[in-house]
């Protein structure tokens, strides 16, 4: 695969996303066991750690889906207890785990899900028009269920969705899941793009080598802490990655 | 083969009602896949709503579309105010809860409203105020149209193109289908889930409600247990359609509406509530997920 390494962003002083001390509980299970870490404007920070590392659960802690503890600071404003359907006003975006695509309805209709929050029809025809020109499998099959789509044009959906409302941070989880490496080069070109554009983004993925090479910094989680952090390319070459993660 | 017209229309009659009452169980069912068993006497309290309206305004001394009209309103509005009364103070504390705690409660808010409709209303059966006249409109090959069946199922009709355009092309809509497949997803892109599932509940019972005054003018005898065999036989209708399913709960109540009435008809009168219960058997051993029942939609 042809790869460029993404430029380190120039504005590295703003923080979109602060999270301090963050834990999450699953009953007796603690899931997330105290973890901080940022995400500065115009970057693209990956978190990645095997199966169970509690990438998820952050991303949901985030989005508001799970309580927790600690603090989640967005743009400079807490956002800890507000409830998930408010954090979106703050342009906060959630492409999650599994695509959720809602089955039963149309492409169409899913994408205006993902502009809920807006009521201005002008913004949301231009984004949804922005949205099918990225995605141009999508405007073809825009009166389709989006139950009937495969794989690789669900995650489109999800991500076209998560960026109706212009998102300040978008949070993405395992956008490679279960997708051929085809689809998944497009997927992360786009995600690419989307970044160059000006996006702020927060990708999870348990395909290491992928994330951190798309990546300008990034997290290794594991069992719900931070093991390692820093510069994506400088993890790329860490001996301890490589031998968890990259496979050699 | 007037009778046969006669019979038909009768049956289209009470399968818009049971339709009505049965896209309330099947909508709150799709958002919280519950049984919302208080249903039938949110119904019961809207033909009282009726009722009381009717007295208030002294509306039997001026029959007619309007007083109709007001009857009408008045059981939705009572409806819709106790759907969401129950939804907010019954339900939602319990919306973590496992499955059997909801369902019990759901079976003690019907029998504190069975039971204080007897204490507020009387236990004893009252008569619905006749609004509207049973004189024939016009009669064609020996079947007489009467105003109220064009009524009952005018009405019907009207309600449920309302209730599909809601669900079909509005946002709220848009948002009660998708949080019926997966509240959580729907509350990442920002919607309030609480307020979709009130939502849901309010129309659910404005339906019901509609019911309650369509049933009121064709059977004029009310009392507060009234809503539990139409609310079996609704619930039967939403069964059969495939619990969930919007289009389905409108089939569902047409066939056990003209299944009914054709039974009683050419069998035996005797055999008009064996009718739903020998449906739920059959569908239950046949076709468990229903005529349109979804299967298992996949969850996050
Ligand atoms: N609903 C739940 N109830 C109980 N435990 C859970 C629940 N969801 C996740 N967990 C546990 O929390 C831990 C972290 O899970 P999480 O889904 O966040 O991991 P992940 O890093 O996203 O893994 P994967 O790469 O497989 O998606 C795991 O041990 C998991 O078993
Ligand atoms: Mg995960």
């Amino acid at each position: 695969m042809n790869i460029d390494l993404p430029k380190t962003p120039t504005s590295q002083q703003h923080e979109v996303l602060r999270v301090e001390n963050l834990k999450v509980d699953y009953g007796p299970i603690h899931a997330i066991k105290g973890i901080s870490f940022s995400v500065h404007r115009g970057e693209v920070v990956s978190l990645i750690g095997s199966n169970g590392a509690g990438k998820t659960s952050t991303l949901r802690a985030l989005s508001g889906v799970l309580p927790c503890q600690g603090s989640v600071v967005l743009n400079g404003k807490d956002i800890t207890k507000l409830p998930s359907h408010k954090r979106v006003a703050l342009g906060l975006a959630h492409s999650p785990e599994g695509r959720g695509v809602f089955p039963n309805l149309t492409v169409h209709e899913n994408l205006l899900m993902g502009a809920f929050s807006i009521n201005d029809r002008a913004l949301i025809a231009k984004n949804l028009e922005k949205g099918f020109s990225r995605f141009p499998r999508l405007r073809e099959r825009r009166n389709q269920l989006a139950g009937t789509l495969s794989g690789g044009e669900q995650q489109m959906v999800a991500i076209a969705r998560a960026l109706m409302i212009s998102p300040e941070l978008l949070l993405l989880d395992e956008p490679s899941l279960g997708l051929a490496p085809l689809i998944v080069s497009q997927i992360f070109e786009v995600i690419q793009e989307l970044n160059a554009l000006g996006t702020t983004i927060l990708l999870v993925e348990q395909n290491a080598r992928l994330a951190l090479k798309k990546s300008h910094r990034a997290y290794v989680l594991e069992t719900g802490q931070v093991k390692l952090s820093g510069f994506s390319k400088d993890l790329l070459d860490n001996d301890e990655v490589q031998k968890a993660y990259l496979g050699g | 083969m007037q009778d046969l017209i006669q019979h038909l229309i009768n049956g289209l009659g009470l399968g818009a009602i049971y339709a009505l009452i049965a896209l309330g169980y099947t909508m709150v069912y799709g958002v919280l896949q519950m049984i919302n068993f208080a249903h039938s006497d949110v119904y019961m309290v809207g033909a009282f709503a009726a009722y009381y309206a009717a007295r208030w305004f002294n509306l039997e001394s001026m029959p007619g579309v309007v007083s109709f009209a007001i009857l009408l309103l008045a059981a939705i509005t009572g409806c819709a105010l106790l759907g969401l009364l129950i939804e907010r103070f019954a339900y939602r504390p319990l919306r973590n809860a496992p499955k059997l705690n909801i369902l019990i409660t759901a079976i003690g808010v019907s029998l504190l409203l069975e039971y204080s409709g007897q204490v507020i209303f009387g236990a004893d059966p009252k008569v619905f105020p006749e609004v509207l006249n049973n004189t024939p409109l016009f009669e064609m090959a020996g079947v007489s149209f009467k105003l109220f069946d064009f009524l009952v199922i005018g009405v019907g009709l009207v309600a449920m193109a309302v209730l599909h355009f809601l669900i079909y092309h509005t946002k709220q809509g848009r948002a009660m289908r998708a949080v019926s497949v997966n509240p959580r997803v729907a509350s990442i892109l920002g919607v309030n889930v609480d307020r979709t599932i009130v939502f849901t509940f309010v129309l659910g019972s404005a339906l019901a409600g509609v019911g309650s005054v369509l049933v009121g003018v064709k059977y004029p005898k009310i009392e507060p247990l009234m809503g539990m065999m139409i609310g079996l036989k609704a619930f039967v209708a939403a069964v059969l359609g495939g619990i969930g399913n919007i289009m389905g709960a409108v089939l569902g109540g047409l066939i056990m509406g003209l299944s009914e009435e054709m039974v009683v008809a050419y069998l035996s009168s005797t055999y008009r509530d064996a009718v739903a219960f020998g449906i739920l058997i059959l569908i239950l051993i046949v076709r468990p997920s229903g005529l349109l029942g979804r299967n298992q939609t996949e969850k996050l």
